[in-house]
């Protein structure tokens, strides 16, 4: 089954111009997993009836991952290419998933001429919910569960937001269980900085390893997260330990999209 | 003859102490500009809040509260070190006790108590270093010299306050032997009588307090000339460092205005390839390979940090077994800044000494090992960005030298040639929508 989305070449053409735009990332569009998440916050934005839009086959990287890596050659090829492009369509708001996109376009497109109001999807589902266009089934799916919360690097130290994700776990019927190390002194998950494509340095641990047992010893029964980096790298970690039948790793988007009962 | 003596140790000492500041100027100076100068209003509140008020410090309360004790101790003794310069220098003795009174008893107790406090919190840190073995205070990269300073520092800090219960505890001695009533104050009217009780004579007991004396203020005076050499200059760093600070979000990263003139010229094909570029538009090197590659704030974290090896103990690359450790960064980057700095005073401006910062001091699996998480840059409690330093080195490697781990040479030949760091073609961007 295909679901409801339109691109803004689409809108354009037909004289319409959305809200926001949902910048889904390369994560969310190519990886198996994160094209789940990509899904459970369309359906969100669908059920609430939010005016967006995606750029479809127009997207391209931002650029962050060659600027973490060094080359701002690369990096500033991809954002001018893109900053036309949204220009172009005139984007005021972008809301993504991906706290690594979201960064990239809040803070380093403006000195490049890209200004937008770009949110991440924590704050844009916290803000659906409060003002009343998504509520939350009485369906027990969380009921009596333990879920903590691991702050992607991007999201948190780099942008400040802590609360937004935390505040919607609380909304579950679940409890909200902190690791020892969290919020500003969260640990990685080991992707940043370009580590995502490339192999770990000579070491004596992985940090997804180092970072999974946190969570594990918090008793969790969901490692949830924010970004689709960290849901692969807290996914293997889980698989390290072979705790795939007792912990799960899951994004807020679909822990609320369960929860919603879509 | 005492005052001609103390006159001439006072302005030796400052001189020679304004001559060595003038080379950390010199030396931060070394680095390339960068606006740090406007929103004033949040840089002073920054600078109060973390360098005054030592905010950061108090994520790890007990060693917070040990190292207030220190500082307390050390902001509050320089009302003492004044009064002993105005009586070093007119042979007055005592001299703010004659206006203030019984308020001076209040104040020397007060210095007293905090001097007690900073001397726990010394044996305390000597303790935590030598007997606790603290993994962060005992790591490769602090053997020899820089375990030395922190040990020496902390000694020097011990004499210090041992010279001042000498030299107050011998006069309270005194003042008992003489007239059974004493200064009052509040430790030395106990200790003093305790340690220097048995002796029955005045004029030892002035000797005594003129050792005191004379003691502190070469101590301070050695301390004070003994800091632009020591990590412990962060005690005066601090404040312009913090002030200083970055105010943007931690993970926006630099543009490179040089690329950005470039790249468009590139994607423009109405421009003029034979333009002249702008004087500036051109840096000598894409990214940094030595000191003189980094801001001048780049240079004052260096300059800043006390090696505390906070940012250290934070980092997921260092915890894991990895190379990289923020606080060697840090270190590094200082050792040769005043490396090349001394080098350049003696040889000239101009001069090079064929090292760099980038393959002398910083290999590059610590570069590629950090996961740009901000960690460090999150517990450094003066707000040194070791990140930024460990990313323009990694856009010199990259840039300029076009030394890539070969993993990561394909990641960007994917963004360059699809549009995603993985081989996947942008007319697949969409498939999602269509699958179940």
């Amino acid at each position: 089954m295909s679901i409801q989305v339109r691109t803004m070449a689409d809108m354009m053409a037909s004289g319409e111009s959305p809200d926001i735009l949902f910048w889904v990332g390369c994560a969310g569009s190519f990886d198996d997993r994160a094209k789940k998440i990509t899904k459970a916050l369309v359906k969100i934005l669908n059920h609430c009836k939010v005016n967006f839009a995606v750029l479809g086959t127009e997207e391209s990287c931002t650029g962050d991952p060659a600027k973490r890596a060094g080359n701002e050659f690369t990096f500033q090829m991809q954002a001018l290419m893109n900053i036309e492009l949204l220009n172009g369509y005139e984007v005021k708001k972008i809301v993504t998933a991906c706290p690594h996109c979201f960064n990239t376009l809040k803070n380093e497109y403006p000195e490049l001429g890209g200004n937008y109001e770009v949110i991440h999807h924590t704050q844009l589902i916290q803000d659906l919910i409060n003002t009343g266009k998504l509520a939350l089934a009485d369906n027990g799916t969380f009921k009596g569960k333990k879920i903590t919360f691991h702050d992607p690097c991007y999201l948190g130290r780099a942008n400040d937001v802590y609360e937004a994700p935390r505040d919607l776990i609380e909304k579950l019927d679940a409890a909200l269980v902190e690791m020892k190390r969290c919020k500003t002194n969260g640990l990685c998950c080991g992707a940043g900085g370009a580590q995502m494509f490339k192999e770990a340095e000579k070491g004596n641990k992985e940090i997804n390893v180092e970072r999974t047992e946190d969570a594990i010893e918090t008793s969790a029964n969901i490692i949830a997260t924010g970004c689709p980096f960290c849901n692969t790298m807290m996914t293997d970690g889980v698989k390290h330990f072979e705790k795939e039948e007792d912990v799960k790793v899951m994004d807020i988007a679909e822990l609320i999209a369960n929860a919603a009962d879509l | 003859m005492q005052q001609l003596i103390f006159g001439v140790l006072t302005l030796t000492s400052f001189g020679f102490f304004a001559f060595n500041l003038r080379k950390i100027a010199q030396n931060i100076h070394m680095g390339l500009p960068i606006n740090r100068t406007d929103r004033k209003a949040e840089r002073w509140r920054t600078m109060l809040l973390v360098a005054l008020g030592q905010k950061k410090m108090f994520s790890r309360p007990i060693p917070a509260l040990l190292h207030l004790a220190l500082y307390a101790a050390f902001v509050i003794t320089q009302i003492e070190l004044i009064e002993i310069l105005v009586d070093g220098l007119s042979g007055s003795h005592r001299f703010f006790q004659m206006g203030l009174g019984g308020f001076y008893t209040f104040m020397i107790s007060f210095i007293e108590i905090l001097s007690v406090l900073a001397f726990i919190g010394t044996l305390a840190f000597l303790a935590r270093r030598n007997m606790l073995k603290l993994p962060r205070l005992n790591m490769k990269e602090l053997a020899g010299w820089p375990k030395q300073d922190a040990n020496l520092i902390l000694i020097m800090e011990i004499v210090l306050i041992a010279c001042i219960f000498t030299m107050n505890g011998a006069d309270e001695a005194a003042l008992q032997l003489k007239s059974k009533f004493g200064h009052g104050f509040l430790i030395s009217s106990f200790v003093g009588p305790l340690f220097f009780g048995s002796i029955q004579d005045l004029h030892t007991l002035h000797l005594l307090e003129q050792v005191g004396w004379w003691g502190h203020i070469i101590m301070v005076y050695t301390f004070m000339n003994y800091l632009p050499y020591s990590k412990h200059l962060h005690i005066f760093m601090a404040f312009p460092n913090t002030f200083y600070s970055k105010l943007e979000p931690k993970g926006q990263f630099t543009n490179m205005a040089s690329v950005t003139n470039e790249v468009k010229l590139m994607l423009d094909p109405n421009a003029d390839p034979y333009a002249a570029p702008a004087a500036d538009a051109v840096p000598s090197r894409f990214g940094a390979k030595d000191v003189t590659d980094l801001t001048w704030k780049n240079l004052m974290d260096a300059y800043s940090c006390t090696e505390c090896g906070r940012c250290t103990s934070a980092c997921p690359a260092n915890a894991t077994g990895k190379l990289l450790s923020p606080r060697k960064i840090m270190m590094d980057t200082r050792d040769r800044m005043v490396e090349l700095g001394d080098f350049k005073r003696k040889n000239g401006s101009d001069s090079e000494d064929g090292k760099s910062l980038l393959g002398n001091y910083i290999t590059e699996e610590e570069l590629w090992a950090c996961t740009s998480c901000n960690a460090c840059v999150q517990e450094c409690p003066v707000n040194i960005d070791p990140l930024s330093i460990i990313i323009d080195l990694r856009r010199f490697l990259v840039m300029e030298e076009s030394k890539v781990p070969s993993e990561l040479t394909g990641m960007l030949t994917n963004i360059e040639n699809n549009g995603a760091p993985w081989q996947f073609a942008p007319t697949e961007r969409m498939n999602w929508a269509n699958e179940e």
